[in-house]
């Protein structure tokens, strides 16, 4: 065997109390695309952080080539031959192409010379892999497929050998993730390495030579891609076999009782992200809307919840209209009205992070009785409900005085929902449930989901793992470019036919 | 004749009265471009006029009290960068208590040190800057229009005025057109992008808070050593604050900022004239209220042409790389 | 490295006293340093400033008077800064609250004196508030940065009452440009007077029942930020607002309520003073209490459990600092400023100076004493 370009031996990483990486071994062989699949916070991503110099192990080794090296900032790491494309790009969106592509790189203080010759570097590059990129165009102008490339262009030019990208696909369409891995592809041919993070176990096969499977912060398997399958893979990401879809009975489909009718919304820089939509959803079923981020799901769930204004249509609640291009409610009398909402960004927007967990217990819902009288906060009432609903969702520690930033990203996700559920409301909108939640999470929030739907409430799962969509829902539709550009009753749709519509190519 | 003079001294007052507020807009600048928010520039600018004007007085040099100040300010730029950017401490707070301790220190030390009620020394000519006369001034001053223009407009001002207005085409070469710039730029926008290149965000901050203290040093020696031949408590009288709203006016544009400050300039001008000076149709205005017309100017500037979406991207939020 | 702490873990008084002790001292320390600098002994300025304020029962009685006026500008600064707003107008919003509380005693005069006192107050606020209104609504709806506004609304103020002492409302019978004075029967009750009720014979000092007023503020707004809908809106506007938005709570009202109460406190500084001491309106009274207020907001943690015993300190610094400038020649009452400054700084901006250290020492104590 050759020796790998890259080799980790017990590598550890805590923070605080949480381990998440323990004695990681790994080894990567030159030229080959080598696969690292796991759940959210499996630890993959700290893992390749450390390899890119943003973190420092806290114990263990690092050999490139088979030479140790001590990669304490992400300059050691290029230097060392490392790029890494992040699953948030890490670009200047104010400046050129060029200019982030040099930044840190520039080679002389007063630009002039290297400059030109970077230009000259960048477009044979581009040629070279086909990267098709205009260097003076401004980050903010270019589509997301593109930014990924600026990225990519961007550790070519540091000289990376080994190029790492952190799920690369979770903001692309399928046609430009099929964009992606050609390219990725011909890197491969021109000798690079690539080690690609991911928990889609499609990309793993159709991509990898190679596959090292994490879970909870432990490397568990290394795998030949073709001497494994996904039914192995997965089994070896969760720990147990998965169950794909939950069991769930039909849906006993009632009234329409939340409609929007030629819906047009713009986002804060006035650009029209959603642009003609219509959908009715009954009491009694879940509808699905897939696609993938970015194609106009956030400003629609705020239209939706009264928290941004719409520019034409309108959206019905009961026969009643709650928004239209004059008017709107808020969402505190859309509470009161029956609609609930589980917001796609916790920490951004459905939580308080520094309030205590019983404050987040009555976010929205703290002005109504029994929680405030006469603009008075009930505390005890407060606390007592607090205490019980904690109980009931099993919220871990069970402690309503805790500064709620010190719970995990499963508990203040379940914190909101036990909110947003307790009022059992007639229709609740709900965002990436189980975003960055663990399994265990996952499939209580999914149970609790499907329960609110036999109990009558009429619900729209807004989502971007399709598995999810299609394990809950009843009917889905499917958003592409702030268009719906297909309904499906779930029973008979395959995940390759939503992938189509989510590409905007059906 | 008469309106025309008038004219070119009113435009000479503008020039000068707008020099601390250049040299203060520009070191704000470097801060904020950087994601550091320097709201204490008014302490700074005061903790300049101070040492420069003790300095200049022990050691005979205005030149030697400029350094002093120099020092002295980047050691609070240094101080607000420690509580702000590696302990990421509230960078309002941190600016206010600069603020505050600087109204303080600098009048307690002058009265412990003078014993005048806050006041240092009067300075000697030879210890603190003069007017300069450009050369031929004198003898172009009889030819119509250029003397007017180049002796009683351009020449015959203090050295920071003249250092003033080259300062702006540097610092907009330095920011634009240097990978200095780039970097200060970068880190205000995208703090990861740049550790992710492999350039330090906390020494950027660094260096970028360090040409802060040198710039706004410059505005405290010419208060104290240039306009005025002392310190006297206060003396900055929220010139700091007013060069903020120019940056912020300017959009965080050296040229654009410059205007904002000629702007501010030149209101402060006016309302020295305007002082005593009937109104036609209003009549005489109450002196008060046009000595607080450069912060009524500040607060309708700011209130009426500022967007919310130009500012630095990152600016006021400490960096935090480890979860 | 960062040192990590279990935050879960760490007892409430080491993060709320200990801490905050530990920066206090900090800050003193440096402070000496400052008097050192400035030519005296920092030992024997202690000696007098203890003396001074606790020494002798007028002194105490001084220490509390300033206390009253750092309770009503703290108290103003911690309620917009739980909504997220630097009020530093509190200098100005006092100078407005208090030309408030003269215009309505003086014209309301003929009234039974509870009910003057009573309208007074209200004068106080109402002026106060009306004061820190306009940078409030510039803040709400046009994103105006309310530090700048509320700074450059201390000028504007200071310009507004000049004009208004010099021209409009002066004692035309006096030299200085302050107002006539109120009617004696309006005055205020000092300390002095009680004692006198009670037997004691003291000298005058300037404690009157503005203090017991301050107590109540304090009283108001605990209940007010912890108790009541609209603290807990204030507060999430000031913690997140986009979240407050999500959850039906408007930024822009919040926004406004806040400087508005804000502005009012400040300005019950004018019933101490006016009502209080001076009994008309003199330039500069607000001498710099409105700031001092921020120093004692951030150290008190905005809370008015500390917000009292910080008051408390500024007095005792403010009275003993009196003493102080009278003994030590070089020592002026702008050292005390700079004090304030020293202090704003470790309590405010370097407040996580010691923390990690700090807190880490007491869970590890803790992980000792009950091993999992």
């Amino acid at each position: 065997m050759v020796s790998p370009i890259l080799e980790l031996k017990d590598i550890n990483k805590s923070f605080g109390h949480v381990h998440a990486n323990k004695n990681i071994n790994l080894q990567i062989s030159k030229g080959t695309i080598h696969g690292i699949i796991g759940e959210n916070g499996a630890g993959k991503s700290t893992l390749m952080s450390i390899v890119f110099g943003l973190y420092q192990a806290d114990s263990g080794t690092i050999n490139i080539n088979g030479k140790s090296v001590k990669l304490k900032s992400p300059r050691d790491s290029i230097e060392s031959g490392i790029g890494m494309v992040h699953q948030h790009f890490m670009l200047v969106e104010n400046f050129s192409v060029l200019e982030n592509i040099i930044l840190g790189f520039e080679g002389e203080l007063v630009f002039g010379k290297n400059l030109e010759k970077a230009k000259k570097d960048l477009i044979n590059l581009c040629e070279t892999y086909k990267l098709n990129i205009d260097l003076d165009s401004t980050i903010s102008d270019l589509s997301v497929g593109f930014r990924q490339r600026v990225e990519i262009l961007k550790s070519l030019y540091r000289g990376a050998e080994i190029l790492i990208l952190d799920e690369p696909t979770g903001v692309l369409t399928p046609q430009e993730v099929d964009e992606l891995f050609k390219i990725l592809r011909s890197l491969k041919e021109e000798g690079k390495t690539i080690v690609l993070i991911t928990h889609k176990l499609n990309e793993i096969m159709d991509l990898t030579s190679e596959v090292s499977v994490m879970r909870q912060g432990e490397m568990v398997g290394h795998k030949k891609t073709d001497s494994t399958n996904k039914e192995d893979l997965a089994e070896m990401m969760v720990g147990r076999s998965v169950l794909l879809r939950i069991n769930k009975s039909s849906a006993k489909q009632g009234e329409v009782v939340f409609s929007v009718k030629d819906l047009v919304v713009k986002d804060d820089l006035d650009v029209t992200r959603i642009k003609n939509v219509s959908f009715d959803i009954h009491e009694g079923e879940i509808l699905g809307l897939a696609g993938v981020t970015g194609n106009g799901q956030t400003e629609l769930l705020e239209a939706l919840s009264g928290i941004r204004k719409i520019e034409s249509g309108e959206i019905k609640l009961f026969n009643e209209i709650i928004s239209n291009q004059n008017n709107f409610l808020d969402p505190r009398i859309l509470k009161e009205k029956g609609l609930a909402h589980v917001p796609e960004d916790r920490q951004r927007m459905g939580l308080v992070t520094d309030f205590k967990a019983y404050e987040n217990l009555i976010f929205g819902y703290h002005h109504q009785e029994p929680f405030s009288k006469s603009s008075i906060l009930k505390e005890k009432e407060i606390l007592s409900f607090s205490k019980k609903v904690m109980d009931e969702y099993d919220v871990r520690p069970n402690s309503p005085n805790l500064i709620t930033s010190n719970f995990s990203g499963g508990n203040q996700q379940k914190i909101i929902l036990s909110r947003e559920l307790n009022e059992n409301p007639k229709v609740l909108l709900v965002g990436q449930p189980t975003r960055g939640v663990d399994i265990g999470a996952i499939e209580f929030i999914h149970q609790r989901l499907i329960d609110m739907r036999n109990k009558g409430a009429a619900i729209l799962l807004v989502s971007v793992e399709l598995d999810e969509v299609l394990s809950l829902s009843d009917r889905i539709v499917v958003m592409f470019d702030g268009n719906i550009v297909g309904e499906k009753i779930n029973k008979n749709v395959t995940d390759r036919e939503l992938g189509l519509l989510m590409a905007g190519v059906a | 004749m008469e309106n025309l003079a008038d004219i070119a001294s009113l435009l000479n007052s503008t020039f000068r009265i707008s020099t601390p507020l250049i040299f203060a807009a520009m070191a704000g600048l470097f801060a904020e471009r950087s994601g550091v928010i320097d709201f204490g520039l008014e302490g700074k600018m005061l903790a300049a006029a101070f040492v420069a004007a003790v300095g200049s007085y022990y050691f005979n040099s205005p030149w030697l009290g400029l350094v002093l100040a120099i020092i002295a300010c980047v050691s609070l730029s240094m101080l607000h960068g420690f509580a702000s950017v590696t302990h990421k401490g509230d960078q309002v707070v941190s600016c206010v208590a600069i603020n505050i301790l600087m109204i303080g220190l600098t009048t307690a030390l002058a009265a412990a040190w003078f014993g005048q009620a806050g006041l240092t020394p009067t300075l000697k000519d030879n210890q603190r800057f003069l007017e300069i006369t450009l050369p031929f001034a004198d003898s172009l001053q009889n030819v119509p229009i250029i003397g007017l223009i180049y002796s009683d407009i351009i020449s015959g001002h203090y050295i920071f005025v003249y250092i003033a207005y080259l300062l702006v085409p540097i610092v907009f070469w330095i920011v634009f057109k240097t990978s200095f710039g780039l970097r200060i730029r970068a880190v205000g926008e995208n703090p990861s992008a740049v550790d992710t290149a492999g350039i330090n965000v906390f020494s950027m901050r660094y260096k970028a808070l360090m040409v802060n203290g040198v710039l706004i040093a410059f505005a405290g020696a010419h208060l104290s050593t240039a306009v005025n031949a002392n310190f006297f408590r206060e003396m900055s009288a929220g010139r700091g604050y007013l060069a903020l709203a120019a940056l912020i006016f300017g959009k965080w544009h050296p040229k654009t900022a410059l205007i904002a400050c000629l702007l501010f300039g030149f209101t402060d001008a006016l309302q020295i004239r305007l002082q005593g000076v009937p109104i036609p149709g209003i009549g005489l205005i109450p002196v008060q209220f046009i000595q607080a017309t450069p912060y009524i100017l500040t607060v309708v500037l700011l209130a009426g042409f500022v967007g919310k979406a130009i500012a630095p991207n990152a600016i006021g939020q400490p960096y935090i790389k480890e979860r | 490295m960062t040192t990590v702490v279990d935050k879960t873990k760490v007892p409430w008084w080491a993060a709320n006293i200990i801490v905050p002790l530990v920066n206090l001292v900090l800050a003193l320390l440096v402070s000496g340093l400052f008097i050192f600098i400035a030519g005296e002994n920092p030992l024997q300025a202690v000696k007098l400033i203890i003396y001074g304020s606790f020494g002798y029962v007028e002194g105490f009685a001084y220490t509390l008077y300033y206390t009253t006026n750092f309770i009503f500008t703290g108290l103003a600064f911690a309620v917009a800064f739980h909504c997220r707003l630097f009020n530093i107008g509190g200098e100005g919003q006092a100078y407005i609250g208090g030309l408030g509380v003269f215009l309505v005693a003086i014209n309301f005069s003929f009234l039974p004196v509870p009910i003057v006192w009573l309208l007074a107050i209200a004068g106080a606020i109402i002026f106060g508030a009306a004061w820190a209104f306009i940078p409030a609504y510039l803040q709400a709806k046009r994103g105006s940065h309310v530090v700048i506004t509320t700074i450059m609304f201390n000028f504007i103020a200071s310009s507004l009452m000049i004009f208004l002492l010099v021209d409009v409302i002066r004692d035309t019978a006096q030299m200085g440009p302050h107002t006539v004075a109120l009617p004696k029967e309006l005055w205020f009750p000092t300390f002095k007077d009680f004692a006198h009720l009670f037997g004691m014979k003291i000298r005058y000092s300037p404690l009157n029942i503005s203090f017991i007023i301050a107590i109540i503020a304090s009283f108001f707004v605990w209940f007010l930020i912890w108790k009541t809908k609209w603290g807990y809106e204030m507060r999430a506007v000031g913690h997140n607002t986009q979240a407050a938005i999500y959850a039906g709570i408007s930024p822009y009202k919040n926004i406004i309520i806040a400087m508005l109460v804000s502005g009012g406190l400040a300005g019950m500084l004018g019933i101490n003073e006016i009502l209080g001491v001076h009994h008309k309106i003199v330039a500069g009274f607000p001498a710099g209490y409105g700031f001092t207020g921020i120093a004692v907001a951030l150290m008190g943690r905005n809370h008015p459990i500390g917000i009292f015993p910080a008051a408390l300190l500024f007095g005792i610094l403010y009275q003993g600092g009196s003493e102080v400038t009278f003994d030590m020649p070089n020592i002026t009452r702008y050292m005390f400023i700079a004090v304030q400054g020293v202090i704003i700084l470790f309590s405010g901006a370097l407040e996580n100076l010691f923390r990690p250290q700090i807190e880490s020492f007491f869970v590890n104590r803790i992980n000792k004493e009950n091993p999992a």
